[in-house]
């Protein structure tokens, strides 16, 4: 799938990953199995429990493969969470409800030991980039859950990672702040060119923010189709209506269709 | 806008009026009268064994005004605890081993050096519980145990112990406020410490942050709302940790000594303006806490309720 020539920022090969629990093991991922280049803006897209999340977690090291190989920015994920090359957004804000908006987006640069100046001027450029400047010294509280959202983009920007991670950042979300929301997104991506990886369970969020688009479904958890979209770089929430998106949506209609299990 | 603000603080000032400031003197008012019947019903009987053995006529109205004024009654009335505060708060110099203000002072001095033993061993204790497993299998068990154990029992033998180690005075006092203190401490401090949810933890380690920064940027903020809530609770108790060591060791200083001397002589009266004393302190320990726990929370952000 990737050209010639172009070195993937991560590299997944027969990748497989099995909860120990209680009654029975789960396998949670198995032989997984892609490439995802720099500047991708990659949806893993299937049902609860298809292991989006999970294959999500594995390249942040936040849980280990059971067997497989993987690389991130050619390193294992240890040595790339160790180097701070992603920032991971939740799917809760996860704001400390203690640290002002500003605040929150400096902690992850008061561990990195910058300075107070070059803090707070990361601090104001990210909080710009999602449309919040004015709000530095406001608590999370006092700002809605979509305003928080956007708090806690702008803190995974300030690391200034070539890989931006997404866990159904918007899932909480009602659908007008969403669409919004990816619009703005969107935006982000073409100005900072960065690599996104982005969770979702919706068709229309995965088709339209995507280049890349892959398919999952669950018991086991596989990547059942791998789509890669044609649609313009820069596009508007008019394209949903477009003969090509509805296409694609098709396909990862499809997909979804064919790798569920309607036997519970 | 000048008169919707003036309403709106006239009807605060109603509805304080009505439903605070009303029950509440209604109730202290009640309180009063029950004290003084009780008063009357208390003393009575040793006043009319009195009357007949002096072969004295009594009315019904001598028997009320006697049992509210005698030297050494069983209940005494308010009034009386009310002139005895007056003579040993106001009226004797606070150097004075008469005046009240003094034993307060030697009371509060051994609270406050035992609140602070106690919060510094309770966070000590909840930081290795959290952070070390094997110290929160095998202490946890100990310093519950500790608490099962009545202080009364316990306290002679500390002071003794430590009296043989060289240490008299305050510091064995503050010792037991401390035995008492520390464990509303350690509990809180470890509910605290745990509370950070697994997002928050998550977030840390994508930082790759160490486990002290995760301590210092995660753990202990978190923890602050639970370290005032036993800080409250623990201010209190070290009160009674304090007065408590006064009573096995026939201290001479402090609100317990005043407590024990009252009851060796039956003075009444000195015991109850001891007792008032000591709630007094006791509300006014509990409300600084409280009022620096508004302080820091603010600071901290917390949503106003």
């Amino acid at each position: 799938m990737s050209e010639a020539g172009i070195k993937p920022v991560i590299a997944i090969e027969k990748l497989n990953l099995i909860f120990e629990t209680a009654d029975a093991p789960v396998h949670a991922l198995a032989d997984v199995d892609l490439n995802i280049n720099s500047g991708d803006f990659v949806s893993f897209i299937g049902p609860s429990g298809c292991g989006k999340t999970t294959l999500m977690r594995v390249i942040a090291d936040l849980e280990k493969p059971t067997d497989g190989s993987i690389s991130v920015n050619g390193m294992s994920p240890e040595e790339a969470r160790l180097k701070r090359a992603y920032g991971y957004v939740f799917q809760a804000p996860a704001l400390y409800p203690w640290r002002t908006v500003e605040k929150n987006i400096m902690l992850p640069l008061e561990i990195m030991n910058l300075s107070k100046d070059q803090q707070r001027a990361r601090a104001s450029k990210n909080l710009s980039l999602v449309n919040l400047e004015g709000f530095e010294k406001k608590f999370p509280w006092q700002l809605s859950g979509g305003m928080q959202q956007r708090v806690s983009i702008a803190r995974a920007l300030a690391v200034e990672p070539d890989l931006l991670l997404m866990d159904e950042p918007f899932g909480a979300l009602d659908e007008i702040t969403r669409d919004h929301l990816n619009e703005q997104l969107l935006k982000l991506w073409d100005q900072t060119k960065k690599t996104v990886i982005f969770v979702t369970h919706s068709i229309p969020e995965a088709v339209f923010l995507s280049s890349k688009i892959v398919v999952m479904s669950p018991r086991p958890g596989k990547i059942i189709d791998v789509i890669d979209s044609d649609l313009p770089r820069d596009r508007t929430l008019d394209i949903r209506e477009s003969p090509e998106f509805l296409e694609i949506s098709h396909r990862v209609r499809e997909g979804l269709r064919s790798g569920h299990s309607y036997d519970d | 806008m000048t008169e919707t603000t003036v309403h709106i603080g006239g009807s605060l000032w109603h509805r304080l009026y009505n439903w605070k400031v009303f029950p509440v003197s209604v109730i202290v008012l009640a309180i009063i009268v029950i004290w003084y019947a009780g008063a009357v019903y208390m003393n009575s009987s040793r006043l009319i064994d009195n009357y007949e053995r002096s072969k004295t006529d009594w009315t019904w109205e001598q028997l009320v005004e006697d049992s509210w004024s005698m030297e050494r009654p069983i209940l005494p009335a308010p009034d009386q605890i009310v002139v005895e505060l007056n003579k040993t708060v106001f009226q004797k110099k606070i150097t004075s081993k008469r005046s009240l203000v003094y034993h307060a002072w030697v009371t509060l001095s051994s609270t406050l050096l035992g609140f602070v033993f106690g919060t510094v061993l309770g966070v000590v204790l909840a930081v290795g519980i959290v952070h070390v497993q094997t110290l929160d299998r095998s202490l946890m068990p100990w310093i519950i145990a500790s608490q099962t154990i009545p202080i009364l029992a316990i306290a002679p033998m500390i002071i003794v112990v430590l009296g043989h180690l060289g240490l008299t005075g305050l510091v064995p006092k503050s010792i037991i406020s401390m035995y008492l203190c520390f464990f509303p401490i350690t509990i809180g401090m470890v509910k605290g410490l745990r509370s950070p949810g697994v997002l928050q933890l998550d977030l840390m380690k994508t930082y790759s942050a160490t486990a002290s920064e995760t301590f210092w940027k995660l753990r202990i903020p978190a923890s602050i709302p639970f370290l005032f809530a036993s800080l409250k609770v623990a201010i209190a108790i070290s009160l009674v940790g304090a007065i408590v060591a006064e009573l096995p060791t026939g201290a001479v200083q402090g609100l317990g000594a005043r407590l024990l001397a009252g009851s060796y002589y039956g003075q009444t009266i000195q015991i109850w303006s001891a007792l008032v004393v000591a709630s007094l302190l006791g509300m006014m320990l509990v409300w600084i806490v409280s009022l620096s726990e508004t302080v820091v929370l603010r600071k901290m952000g917390v949503q106003p309720s």
